[in-house]
């Protein structure tokens, strides 16, 4: 065996013997105790449940905590889409692709509507989901109070007794200097009139699709040990004053450069050669069907 | 939602002033008890004087020993004593900061007065604190957040009471900084930038914030400056009169008691040891300790 | 090579892990020996078993070549392998003061019992760069050891009778409190368990004893300097092997049916503190601080203790703070999430864009209300709540 096939994954030679490790990596044990916790945090929606979170082969803060899920869950039957920043390609997404495939031997996918589980950083697909499907993201801080008090232990409190005056007055604050409400990504969220929550670093443009939405919502954070979720039909509400209310993303007059959608998060590009900023979807999978479906379209009318 | 408004509390004052002078206390202490540790079997009983209310033992503090008073609406009680007297922590228990050990407080305009509040639940407790009373601290920094703007120390208050709509806070928040002479143009700066008797009028500005019937003030004069200390001073006294919110007042000094106490409660080693209007306490002590006490430091 | 991709992902992790193996090999014609490794880097494989939680000598060696030799890179493939294995067992408690001592001294006492065994210390090597290692050979080595340990087995430091500890010697005066009795009862398990604080003294020490070196370094360091309290004398800092046993599976749970499984090389150190008054009984005793880590590795033993002291004091210095050392020390999740930052984050980033242009829209406005105004009275932003762009 030379060396290069040594580290070179596939279908002949992984990484590791298979036969070394258990079905998705984690020993049976483990799975039935995060699925455990995972089955609290339903009961309790938008409730921070601590877990063993174990160690795995990426690095704590690269998507542990939607790993640990997404393997603790996946059953042979399963397929898997698995995206960072939207895009099933970036490199992070395929690395954590690659684990479950190896690990599991079970399907992947990029389409949205076909994938059973979807594990993602940052981002919640284009495409509605449904009742059948369960959205895990990655968390890299699940304790959306921590940058008004540091300590764990007095945040638990502040949960437990609903004392939020604290992460009110950082956004009034910045209605006062700023004129708006300065949040970007990871915008704290009300679920089920209780508990205030970080959905995660996804953008504003996604929050609303957590809400009432029809299919479940696991968060994971595996280097803060916490796992989390908004059960279907649960009400998530952006944190926000009756006259200074929540506000997505804007985009006006822009569109995606490659399927002209005018009605998805777009991520900026500078044209190298002109310097023209352009934009496209960063949901990348979401645009190619969006242009597939137009050129067969297209076809269609041409036939 | 409906903020505080300005008719809120005059609405209050007349009820204040209509009614008879024999009405129901605001606030009911009794057998208010706080050790310090965790006690033992040799604890000294509370009716044994030692120094320091100290158990040789297991080290217990017993800080204050079966406090009882009332507090009438409108009403300014002072409370009197040495340091390590119990008055600073028996306005910290009151305001929950301590958990006290035993004994019983009833507010009339909370769960009907019928209600021992020491022993309700950590979430209740924190409704109390930003509705029913207001606590004015010695050291600013424990009342106030430094680094956030003036007028939104003062929004914090008003979140827990859910009002979420900027204008009306900013309005609100004019309205009490106002109050308290604090510049306008001044209310988005933080209180860090402000001068200790500034930041002493934010922390009462603050403490007002939710109109409540009930302030406890510790040592609030202390450590400033003798003419700032007689605006806070000026300050407390039209806010009675005005507001016709009641007020426990700690103090070591006795000029501030003379100047704002109705009736005043001296304390010695975590025991009242004289009740009294303050007039008769101050110009004819019947405790020793009393005498002793107002004709040194008088 | 595209950093993400909007193709292609797949095969740029391919091509990163081929480079990987090119400049792990370049310039070289051999493989790296498993055993020099394992045994002539051998404080090394101390620290990175120490750090995994993981007693393997042999594995470390393979982490080590796989990783390049960085130390970080070796916990991270120890651990996620760890983190496979079941637990078979719980071990009895071992009795340190009888373990099999190679190094064993006291900067409390100048003569006691046993005297001070000063073993293998680079404490008194000059750090003088030895130009000769670099033509070490077979020869070399061979003649050195026939000159130091010509009979079989190595030099005649090991097989002293058991120490007494430092102390028993203090407790036997009085001087400190008498030790609870040891109970067989199953420690928390902080690899299989979330610690929710205040931790419970077994995982307080689990924690510290897979900490990384350098950070309890500086964190005991920092307590020693003047952000806490804690300036131990070591009462007694001894290395050597210490025997591990678990309960007789096939016993009839008789407390002393013991299944031996060997020993490990560990570093304990007992550090004397100042004294203080049991306010129960009155009586007045040294403050003992403990660690314990496997293999030889002297500074995390010692920074072990000082941290364990420190947790115990109270005070407003980090050192003394529970959650600022328990949730700070674990390398693992430091490296961890520092370096997640090299993932892309265009998404946040976008988002705060969007916030950026918004409140400098909003600034401009206001300005120009101002100067409509004509007030001349600047108002100063601070940039405090501004959307910071790296939300992770």
């Amino acid at each position: 065996m030379t060396s290069s096939s040594m580290n070179r994954p596939s279908e002949q030679h992984p990484a590791f013997p298979k036969s070394a490790y258990n079905f998705a990596f984690l020993d049976e044990g483990s799975k039935r105790e995060i699925r455990r916790k995972t089955l609290k945090a339903v009961a309790i929606p938008g409730y921070q449940v601590p877990f063993a979170s174990r160690e795995l082969p990426i690095g704590r803060g690269w998507g542990t905590g939607g790993l640990q899920l997404t393997l603790s869950l996946i059953g042979r039957a399963d397929s898997v889409k698995v995206i960072d920043q939207g895009n099933d390609d970036s490199v992070n997404a395929v690395s954590i692709r690659k684990l479950i495939e190896e690990t599991s031997g079970i399907a992947t996918t990029e389409d949205a509507a076909e994938a059973t589980v979807i594990q993602s950083r940052h981002r919640v697909p284009e495409e509605k989901l449904n009742g059948g499907q369960i959205l895990v993201l990655q968390v890299p801080q699940p304790e959306p109070l921590r940058h008004v008090e540091r300590k764990e232990q007095i945040t638990r409190r502040l949960h437990a007794e609903m004392d939020y005056s604290a992460i009110w007055l950082t956004l009034y604050e910045s209605v006062v200097k700023w004129g708006s409400i300065t949040v970007g990504a990871d915008y704290p969220v009300l679920v089920h009139d209780r508990y205030i929550m970080a959905p995660s670093p996804i953008p504003r443009w996604d929050n609303p699709k957590l809400h009432q939405a029809e299919h479940l919502t696991l968060l994971g954070a595996g280097r803060e040990k916490k796992i989390y979720a908004v059960p279907p039909y649960t009400n998530v509400v952006p944190l926000q004053f009756e006259d200074y209310p929540f506000e997505i993303e804007h985009f006006v007059g822009k569109s995606c450069r490659r399927c002209g959608s005018a009605h998805t998060f777009l991520d900026e590009v500078t044209d190298g050669e002109t310097g023209e900023i352009l934009h496209q979807c960063s949901d990348t999978a979401f645009c190619a069907k969006t242009i597939e479906r137009r050129e067969s379209h297209v076809a269609s009318i041409q036939a | 939602m409906s903020l505080p408004s300005r008719l809120d509390s005059q609405q209050r004052q007349g009820a204040a002033q209509d009614a008879a002078p024999d009405e129901r206390p605001i606030l009911q202490v009794r057998n208010l008890n706080k050790r310090f540790g965790d006690g033992c079997a040799h604890c000294l009983p509370a009716h044994v004087e030692h120094p320091g209310n100290r158990c040789p033992r297991c080290g217990s503090v017993q800080a204050c020993i079966d406090l009882n008073f009332d507090l009438y609406p409108g009403e300014i009680l002072g409370v009197v004593g040495e340091s390590g007297s119990g008055k600073s922590t028996m306005v910290r228990s009151l305001y929950f900061d301590e958990d006290a050990t035993s004994g019983e407080m009833f507010i009339s305009s909370c769960k009907n007065g019928e209600s021992n509040l020491l022993a309700e639940s950590a979430q209740q407790k924190r409704y109390i604190r930003n509705h029913v009373m207001g606590m004015v601290y010695q050291n600013p920094y424990l009342g106030l957040r430094m680094s956030y703007s003036s007028s939104g120390n003062i929004a914090e208050k008003l979140f827990a009471a859910d009002h979420f709509h900027v204008g009306r806070i900013r309005e609100r928040a004019a309205e009490l900084l106002g109050r308290v002479e604090i510049p306008l143009g001044r209310m988005d700066e933080p209180p860090k930038r402000f001068s200790g008797g500034m930041q002493q009028r934010v922390q009462i500005s603050k403490a007002l914030a939710n109109n409540p019937p009930l302030l406890l003030l510790d040592e609030v004069t202390t450590g400033l400056d003798l003419s700032v200390q007689a605006r806070v001073l000026d300050l407390i006294r039209s806010l009675r009169r005005e507001l016709k919110v009641a007020m426990v007042v700690v103090s070591h000094d006795l000029g501030v008691i003379r100047m704002l106490a109705d009736r005043t409660m001296v304390l010695r080693q975590g025991r009242i040891i004289e009740m009294g209007l303050t007039d008769q306490i101050l110009e004819d002590p019947q405790h020793a300790y009393t005498q002793l006490l107002v004709h040194s430091l008088l | 090579m595209a950093y993400v991709a909007v193709t292609g992902g797949r095969e740029a992790i391919e091509k990163a892990s081929e480079l990987n193996h090119y400049y792990r090999l370049k310039e070289s014609e051999e493989g790296l020996e498993l055993g020099s490794i394992r045994k002539q880097m051998r404080l090394l494989i101390d620290k990175v078993m120490g750090e995994a939680g993981l007693y393997a000598p042999e594995y470390a060696a393979l982490a080590l070549k796989q990783g390049e030799g960085d130390p970080a890179e070796a916990v991270f493939l120890l651990r996620a392998y760890r983190s496979t294995l079941a637990r078979n067992h719980v071990s009895r408690v071992t009795d340190t003061s009888s373990m099999r001592i190679i190094r064993r001294i006291s900067s409390s006492f100048r003569d006691l019992p046993g005297g001070q065994v000063l073993g293998p210390t680079y404490d008194y090597t000059h750090r003088l760069l030895n130009f000769n290692l670099r033509s070490e050979g077979a020869e070399d080595i061979r003649a050195f050891m026939d000159r130091f340990a010509p009979a079989e087995g190595g030099p005649k430091l090991t097989e002293e009778p058991a120490f007494r500890k430092v102390a028993d010697l203090l407790r036997d005066q009085g001087l400190m409190p008498p030790m609870k009795a040891t109970l067989d009862t199953e420690p928390f398990d902080v690899t299989r368990r979330k610690v929710i604080l205040p931790a419970s003294r077994s995982a307080r020490l689990q924690m510290l004893a897979r900490g990384e070196t350098g950070t309890m370094t500086a964190l005991a360091y920092s307590s020693m300097r003047g952000y806490g309290s804690v300036h131990p004398t070591i009462g007694e800092l001894r290395v050597g092997y210490a025997e591990v046993s678990i309960a007789d599976p096939y016993g009839a749970g008789d407390p002393d049916d013991s299944l031996y499984l060997g020993e490990m090389l560990v570093t304990e150190v007992e550090t004397i503190n100042s004294f203080k008054q049991n306010e129960a009984t009155g009586e007045v005793h040294f403050v003992m601080g403990y660690g314990l880590v496997t293999g030889q590795n002297e500074l995390k033993a010692i920074a072990m203790a000082i941290l364990e002291r420190s947790l115990d004091t109270e005070g407003t210095a980090p050192a003394q703070d529970e959650e600022f050392v328990l949730t700070h020390i674990d390398g693992l999740e430091s490296t961890g999430f520092v370096s997640h930052l090299k993932l892309p984050h265009y998404i946040t980033f976008q988002s705060s864009l969007d916030r950026i242009r918004k409140a400098k829209g909003e600034r401009e406005r206001r300005q120009a209300d101002t100067e409509e105004e004509k007030e001349d009275d600047e108002q100063q932003h601070e940039p405090a709540v501004g959307a910071a762009p790296g939300v992770s």
